[in-house]
């Protein structure tokens, strides 16, 4: 029963052999002050009764709702293979690799995860994943801050909201100093950034496409931090990447991002993952696991977990992070996801996005009053304005089936008539004319 | 084996996606698109899911193998909960969604997960409340320092350390560091405990917190630790509990009953949800009372009609450290454990974890140098200083040990213990499979003495003999290159 496998026999036996007469016995160092004064928690139940409850509580959530809402986390199609190869309990009930000899499952598949978002991202070196696409953005500052030994940031509104509150939080007690600069036409805005920009600042922080789903190129930017040896930090949504600029094409030093996208479930806010990809002569800087290729002792290739120097276990205070346990469950998710979906797949599926977030757009835009905005391009995700209070507008969506968009004056001053809407290729063409047909209703109502 | 890349041909595909069916409109500008492709794989279906699973079976893993692996606590994941924790309803749901308005009503099943899980944390512990938002143990104790750094902040204390005793995880110091403290170090006692006296010597008003970790890393409870905390307290100090090794003591003793004021769990420990190769992890952090207004926001919030709700309204908050309410997916297995093992359950977890260990230190101890030589909770640590007198180090034991399909345990690990062994054999194994473990031991104590270089040369039968690791790190390599 609950999984102790003991039966009393065997009890018996192993306190004799240890030479007590009670397991009470071995906890005789737990002092009688210190034993624990309340432990009132409920009765074990048994495995049906727990899963009926679960699946009771999971039946009150919305999962039939036709989902329009993105804002750096997306709904995408995964691919049932998906979870059958990393649902193996081979891969799942193993830890860290700390034993390369039986662990290169494991090891082979970080080394290929690696790969893929090297190409991806178009630079030289990934590690074996960070928690989420935040903390990402928060071991991407740390980092740019020891190499460059200068200690202010910019950072562009375009991150994410919750990258940005989650920074701040993160840097409270460190002696940081941050300036945000603002969004203009939906891209960053050059001549505050460039005003801001000094041979103090260790960073600047982008996102691309921005929170406003704006596509940009900030090649200009990078151009003129490298001019003050400052390091660009660029946060990209990887699905993207099939069609837009590369951060390695805008000579972006460090990309990070939350590769949620990559065959990994909503679930509620997690788990997710981090990633996180650099020029090659700042890898000894970077957090986090790497693995690399080696030969054993008859010239085989095989591979090891690297430059543990930098690590906690290592270095203790020293460490480049305190980052132990990680994300390589979703990383192995990201590497399977994009094994399937291809080289030409991962074109395809952006240009899916890119299209029928188009024509949401053109759809739209034929409703009166609402104005889609056009002053830059977008991917699949963009902003509307409605001309009445979009919170108002969400609710009586849902209603209707629709999860409507963000409010985007939930995370900006004077926005709260617009609506960020996402459109991915699990949306149909009648999805996306059902959508609009639904919003035209609860604008005239 | 070929990786999946080496193994592409142009043309392969997997992956069938829906049709275009909308009209085609102008793309982007040439200035925002990328002029090299992504070189991602390009094979079938077949190739990528015969690949992977071959993979999979390359792999030691709890599910095949004995996985004694000290501090991490490698027992049993049950299959109800990855059942649970795929139900639609679940691992469907928008993060976002209940922010919206009227939103809340479609996440208040998930809502309710984490509320009840955060209440059930706390009476676990004997702490006042609970966040679920750190997304491992490590990443829970950086908040956990967060919240003290945010308390002293409040009081106007000016603290610049944070103590820990030598045989900490690594993790402790470097979370401390991050979070922005200068790190003091206190050596152990010759009973494995930090020792007190130098404990006390450092102890002023410049120490933000001590961080502990009980049973500590040598398996051994701190049976001081009422002492510790009162000390501290005294200097207007925080006391910090990594709970790593909570499976020790579930039902038998709690931190907050000791008057730690700051604990972290480590759900893929102590409550059953699996280590995924590395993670996900999951690392709630509890507080005490003195230290909630600090927890992170949202807060979950239950109206009197019983509907959760978040709230940010938390000025002293020390704001978000993840994007979210934590790895929910893991929340929600350890949710599900939790309610299967019940109070019962979860005290024979302790009882069994604690039988197992010190079954295998009394039975191993005549062929191992056992530098704390008492009773242990969950682990119990030898040394190979022994063995390392005819050339056989650790590793080489470890090594052995993978010949004999079984996973090694933690070695050189804790620090303080020279050629250190750290078993922990977690209560989910069998006797049988203890006997075998230690019969595979002593084995190997036998070749340290008659044979060393056949320790030296195992493992024999695997993919891979051992590696050289120096070349791993002086000719990098750390991803494939296309031809």
């Amino acid at each position: 029963m609950n999984f102790v496998p003991h039966t009393q026999a065997d009890i018996q036996e192993m306190l004799k052999a240890i030479g007590v007469s009670s397991v009470e016995d071995l906890f005789k160092d737990i002092s009688p002050g210190l034993r624990a004064k309340s432990f009132n928690l409920p009765q074990g139940l048994s495995e049906l009764e727990v899963v009926e409850y679960c699946r009771n509580l999971s039946s009150l959530n919305s999962s039939g709702l036709k989902n329009f809402l993105g804002a750096g986390f997306y709904q995408h199609f995964i691919p049932a293979a998906v979870d059958e190869l990393a649902g193996r309990s081979e891969f799942y009930t193993a830890y860290t690799p700390y034993q390369p000899e039986s662990s290169q499952g494991w090891l082979q598949s970080i080394y290929e995860y690696q790969t893929a978002i090297c190409e991806l991202t178009g630079l030289d070196v990934a590690n074996a994943s960070l928690y989420d696409g935040g903390t990402a953005i928060f071991e991407a500052a740390m980092m740019a801050l020891r190499i460059t030994g200068r200690n202010k940031i910019i950072l562009d509104s375009g991150v994410n909201f919750i990258y940005r509150s989650m920074l701040y939080s993160y840097t409270a007690n460190l002696n940081i100093e941050f300036v945000e600069t603002q969004v203009v036409h939906g891209q960053s805005c050059r001549e505050e950034v460039y005003k801001y920009l000094d041979d103090k600042t260790a960073a600047i922080i982008l996102q691309n496409p921005n929170f406003f789903g704006a596509v940009d190129d900030h090649t200009d930017i990078v151009e003129k931090a490298h001019s003050f040896g400052c390091l660009v930090i660029e946060s990209v949504y990887p699905i993207s990447l099939g069609m837009l600029k590369t951060p390695a094409e805008m000579g972006v030093d460090i990309a990070v991002g939350e590769g949620q996208s990559l065959g990994l479930p909503l679930s509620f806010g997690g788990p997710y993952l981090g990633f996180m990809c650099v020029k090659k002569d700042f890898v000894r800087k970077m957090p986090g696991r790497i693995v690399g290729a080696t030969l054993d002792k008859e010239g085989k290739r095989g591979f090891v977990l690297t430059l543990q120097a930098r690590e906690q276990h290592i270095r203790r205070e020293k460490a480049t992070s305190n980052i132990c346990s990680n994300q390589a469950l979703c990383a192995l998710r990201a590497v399977i996801y994009l094994s399937l979906i291809g080289k030409e797949g991962l074109k395809e599926l952006a240009e899916l996005n890119y299209q029928k977030s188009e024509f949401a757009k053109e759809l739209l835009a034929k409703i009166p009053k609402v104005e889609v905005k056009r002053s830059s391009p977008t991917f699949n995700e963009f902003t509307i304005v409605l001309p009445k209070r979009v919170d108002h507008v969400i609710k009586k969506m849902t209603a209707k089936g629709f999860i409507a968009g963000f409010p985007l004056g939930k995370y900006y001053k004077g926005m709260d008539n617009y609506l960020l809407v996402t459109v991915t290729e699990i949306k149909s063409k009648d999805n996306i004319v059902d959508f609009a047909k639904a919003l035209e209703e609860v604008l005239v109502a | 084996m070929q990786l999946i890349f080496e193994k592409s041909k142009p043309g392969r595909r997997a992956v069938k996606l829906p049709r275009l069916d909308v009209p085609i409109k102008t793309g982007l500008a040439a200035k925002y698109l990328r002029r090299k492709e992504a070189d991602l794989p390009q094979a079938s279906e077949l190739d990528i899911v015969r690949h992977f699973t071959n993979l999979s079976r390359m792999n030691f893993s709890v599910d095949t193998n004995f996985y004694p692996l000290g501090s991490c606590t490698m027992k049993y994941n049950p299959k109800f909960t990855e059942k649970i924790a795929r139900m639609e309803g679940f691992s469907d749901i928008h993060p976002l969604i209940w922010q919206l308005e009227a939103g809340e009503k479609f996440a208040q099943g998930a809502l309710e997960v984490v509320y009840q899980l955060e209440r059930l944390l706390s009476e676990i512990t004997g702490m006042s409340a609970f966040t679920t938002q750190p997304l491992a143990g490590a990443h829970g104790e950086l908040t956990g320092v967060m919240l003290i750094a945010a308390y002293h902040k409040a009081k106007g204390n000016r603290r610049k350390y944070v103590i820990v005793p030598d045989s900490s995880h690594g993790t402790n110091p470097a979370s401390a560091a991050i979070a922005g403290y200068e790190v003091v170090v206190i050596p152990s006692d010759k009973n494995g405990f930090m020792d007190l006296e130098i404990f006390k010597s450092k102890l002023n008003p410049d120490v933000a917190a001590v961080m502990l970790t009980c049973p500590n890393t040598l398996g051994i409870f701190e049976s001081q630790i009422g002492q510790i905390c009162e000390a501290a307290h005294k200097v207007d100090a925080l006391v910090y509990y990594d709970g790593a090794n909570l499976n020790a003591i579930l039902g038998k003793a709690r931190p907050g009953d000791f008057g730690f004021d700051v604990v972290h769990l480590n759900l893929h420990k102590s409550f059953g949800t699996p280590h995924g190769g590395g993670g996900p992890g999951s690392g709630p952090v509890g507080v005490s009372k003195k230290l909630d207004e600090f927890l992170p926001v949202p807060r979950l919030i239950k109206d009197a009609d019983g509907t959760i709700k978040p709230e940010f309204n938390r000025p002293k908050s020390i704001g978000r450290i993840a994007p979210f309410y934590g790895n929910f997916g893991v929340m929600l297995r350890a949710y599900a454990y939790i309610l299967f093992l019940g109070k019962s359950g979860l005290i024979e977890v302790a009882e069994a974890a604690v039988l197992n260990a010190n079954y295998c230190r009394v039975k191993l101890k005549e062929y191992f140098d056992l530098p704390y030589d008492r009773v242990c909770m969950h682990e119990c640590v030898f040394s190979a200083t022994r063995q390392k007198l005819n050339g056989v180090s650790a590793l080489d034991i470890a090594k052995y040990l993978i010949e004999k399909r079984i996973h090694p345990p933690t070695i050189y690990f804790p620090l303080i213990v020279p050629e250190a062994i750290m078993i922990e054999p977690t209560e989910t194994e069998s006797k049988e499979t203890l006997d075998n473990f230690i019969k595979v031991m002593k084995e190997a104590a036998a070749f340290a003495i008659s044979d060393p270089q056949r320790l030296k040369d195992a493992p024999q039968n695997t993919q891979v003999s051992r590696l050289d690791e120096a070349k791993a790190v002086r000719d990098l390599d750390l991803r494939w290159h296309p031809l």
